[in-house]
């Protein structure tokens, strides 16, 4: 309040004049002041995408972080290497050999979160007016780093077998003509936030065809590969192009996401710029909790969380598509994932998720509208469900919560009909930066 | 404008709880108003218990009794009077107005309606429930509102606060969405002739008489005071006070004053002001729990008045401890 005087006028931010331009969008908005209300527990969430750590053995988790204090504490409280540790960097391979990839620890790059990958390739690749081509939709936490670095998006039609080639050709060709520079194809290929599908086998050779003839850099996000329920993971993207393409996981879905550990594979050069960028954002990634992780990694049986996880999620899986088809109107459309997260919905013609939203609210259940996703204002259609939290009765509550609100929506859009759907009324691309709530 | 000391004030025996959060669309809102003033409570001395409104708040509050509460809940609930009803069941002092007050002005048709008896100008308006666009056809009413109001229009939730669901409707294929819009947050939408003017907030403390703080002008950079404008930190120009000649600055104060008694509040109000062209002061709203936040006006207000809001409220919460005593 120093700067308010009688007599005087203020715009209670003393820096308002200062901030860079990328920060325009850096706002309140009413989605986020929404999700406020989401975090009640009267309110079912199916907007956030929290892993599910319910099931951690956290007996195990403590002995580990306290032998790890009583033994290397001092190395696992120390500054640490920008590349991260190297144990835990080997042991990133194993996890990538999972899925095809044969790497070397050293093209390793530990991160915090995969999040922060995508902020360092963002970085070191993008100017101002850059484009970077997503699927569409695309998770809202990349779009917001795009936009944090003034890149343009241009979005990508996919399918129910992942992002379209036509429609990456099209895309391609398009910005090209407009004379812009496409910096990457930024694609999450397996069990897709939010959209829920995965690329096909069948159709992952040609997407790295197209864009190894387009000279086009591949950014692989891959936090949910392993959480399948119903067959072996796919072959990475990465696994059969290693010039091409920089890989991204975490260990956020896999085991924690509190320890924000994640990674980046990239080829030699770039990955060496990345260290270089990591230095300069963090000096290093948390030495402690990449010590935790590699403990973890070292001293239990993972592999079987992990398949722990996947009958957990196939559970609440099977509890949201239950009572979507019991529930929700004819009128409605959606994906069955097989793995991950996340159900993709489209409402009915003429129904604004978006808009929508505060009635929801007002009946206690929450979700994503599906304009978050995309950067160019579409996606009002559409809405992300994610089911990996609540328990299976409190995913049925929501739906059938949902369909409530639903049903009173349908009936005032056929009472208003087309009459509500003039493109003048506020269609903001709003697509936040990233936050609990969205992820 | 000044204070006066026409009752006497109480000692504060015990803590006061600042009630914030619920499950209003304005939940964030009223965090952030429940950690302002607890701050500015507690740099006065005052024990302070922030709460969020749940299902263990009666059992606290009846195990260990404050000395005082203030609701700072925005939206229904906290500010259509319920919460208040409760702590009146509870026998327990609490700073803001009474129940029954507050579920008038917290109906804005309603309030404009006992404003315009008191004497106030307020924007023609009309507030229509969903059901009767379905029941007549929306067609058929939009044309008669459009006949009636004009253009442009301001569309507004009946009872809502922070702009949440209103649109100002310049062209007349805007307004159904706009209804829609304002639909979503509750059954009634209120649609009046949209005045353009400078737009003016003054808050009302009322501690025996009521007396009004400095009027602030507001400029939002993009000319509407939606959400954003309202809780994003240098979006909008503040004026303190604002620019008004004086006899329309005592106008302002004036329908603030009589807002706030006509309705029978007490306490603490905000009322929402627009000045047009020719100097009319029209009545748009008034808030028996105004936003107490970073970017709100009552605390710029109370500064540009050497006030502090530590001070303002714990002197409220005396009040409120005396009142209920007598």
């Amino acid at each position: 309040m120093r700067d308010v005087q009688r007599g005087s006028s203020t715009r209670l931010d003393h820096y308002v004049d200062r901030y860079a331009a990328r920060t325009r969008g850096m706002t309140a908005s009413e989605i986020r002041a929404l999700f406020s209300v989401a975090s009640r527990p009267e309110v079912v969430s199916l907007a956030g995408g929290m892993p599910n750590i319910s099931g951690l053995p956290l007996d195990v988790v403590g002995g580990a972080l306290g032998e790890l204090v009583a033994e290397q504490g001092a190395v696992a409280m120390q500054y640490g290497s920008g590349q991260g540790v190297p144990e835990l960097r080997e042991q990133i391979c194993d996890v990538m050999a999972l899925e095809g990839i044969d790497a070397h620890p050293d093209d390793v790059v530990v991160t915090v979160g995969s999040q922060q990958a995508v902020d360092l390739v963002t970085r070191i690749f993008c100017d101002p007016g850059d484009v970077v081509i997503c699927e569409a939709p695309s998770y809202v936490g990349a779009l917001g780093v795009f936009r944090a670095y003034e890149c343009d998006v241009v979005h990508a039609e996919m399918d129910a077998h992942g992002l379209v080639p036509e429609a990456l050709r099209q895309a391609i060709l398009a910005t090209k003509a407009a004379g812009k520079t496409i910096k990457f194809l930024y694609t999450i290929p397996n069990y897709h936030n939010p959209a829920g599908v995965s690329m096909s086998p069948e159709r992952r050779p040609e997407i790295l065809e197209i864009c190894r003839e387009a000279d086009i850099l591949v950014l692989e996000d891959n936090p949910y590969g392993l959480l399948g329920f119903d067959r072996e993971p796919y072959r990475a993207l990465r696994a059969d192009e290693a010039e091409g393409v920089i890989y991204l996981g975490s260990f956020s879905k896999t085991f924690a996401p509190g320890f924000r550990v994640g990674w980046a594979l990239a080829p030699h050069a770039v990955r060496e710029k990345l260290v270089l960028a990591q230095e300069s954002a963090t000096l290093c990634p948390p030495q402690f909790s990449q010590m935790a992780v590699s403990a973890y990694l070292a001293r239990h049986d993972w592999q079987g969380q992990v398949k722990q996880f996947q009958e957990l999620y196939r559970e609440r899986r099977d509890a949201m598509v239950d009572a979507l088809e019991d529930l929700m109107p004819a009128a409605c459309r959606w994906n069955v994932p097989d793995g991950g997260f996340y159900v993709w919905l489209t409402l009915p013609p003429g129904i604004d998720a978006k808009l929508m939203l505060p009635r929801a609210v007002t009946a206690r259940v929450a979700y994503v509208p599906g304009t978050a996703f995309f950067a160019d204002g579409f996606g009002s259609a559409s809405m992300r469900l994610s089911y990996c939290y609540p328990t299976p009765e409190r995913i049925r509550e929501g739906v059938r919560r949902l369909a409530g609100v639903l049903e009173a929506e349908m009936e005032l859009r056929a009472t208003f009909g087309s009459l509500a759907d003039h493109p003048g009324l506020p269609a903001r691309s709003e697509y936040d930066s990233p936050s609990t709530d969205l992820t | 404008m000044t204070p006066t000391e026409s009752e006497p004030l109480a000692s504060l025996d015990g803590r006061i709880v600042v009630l914030a959060g619920g499950l209003s669309h304005e939940r964030d809102v009223s965090l952030r108003s429940g950690r302002r003033v607890a701050e500015a409570l507690r740099s006065t001395g005052v024990e302070v218990e922030e709460r969020d409104v749940d299902a263990r708040l009666l059992p606290d509050l009846a195990a260990h009794p404050p000395a005082c509460v203030i609701p700072l809940l925005h939206g229904e609930s906290g500010e259509d009077g319920a919460i208040r009803e409760v702590l009146e069941l509870l026998d327990l002092p609490y700073v803001g107005s009474r129940p029954a007050a507050c579920r008038v002005a917290f109906d804005k048709p309603v309030a404009k309606a006992v404003a315009a008896r008191a004497g106030l100008t307020t924007p023609e308006s009309v507030a229509l429930p969903h059901e009767m666009f379905r029941e007549l056809g929306a067609a058929a009413v939009i044309e008669a509102l459009l006949g009636r109001l004009g253009l442009p229009l301001m569309v507004k939730p009946a009872k809502s606060g922070s702009a949440l669901g209103c649109s100002v409707v310049r062209d007349a294929a805007d307004l159904p969405g706009a209804m829609v819009s304002a639909f979503a947050y509750g059954a009634t939408a209120l649609v009046e002739r949209f005045v353009d003017g400078t737009e003016v907030a003054i808050g009302v403390l009322d501690d025996g008489s009521p007396w009004t703080l400095p009027a602030v002008g507001i400029e939002p950079d993009g000319g509407v005071y939606d959400y954003t404008a309202r809780y994003t930190a240098g979006s909008t120009r503040f004026l303190v006070p604002a620019k008004l000649d004086d006899d329309v600055a005592r106008a302002c104060a004036d329908a603030a004053l009589t807002a706030h008694s006509a309705l029978g509040l007490r306490d603490l109000s905000r009322t929402d002001l627009i000045i047009d062209a020719d100097g009319t002061v029209w009545f748009l709203e008034v808030n028996v729990a105004p936003g107490l936040t970073e970017t709100s006006t009552v605390p710029l207000a109370a500064a540009a008045a050497g006030l502090d809001l530590g001070e303002v409220t714990a002197r409220l919460a005396r009040r409120a401890v005396a009142r209920h005593h007598s």
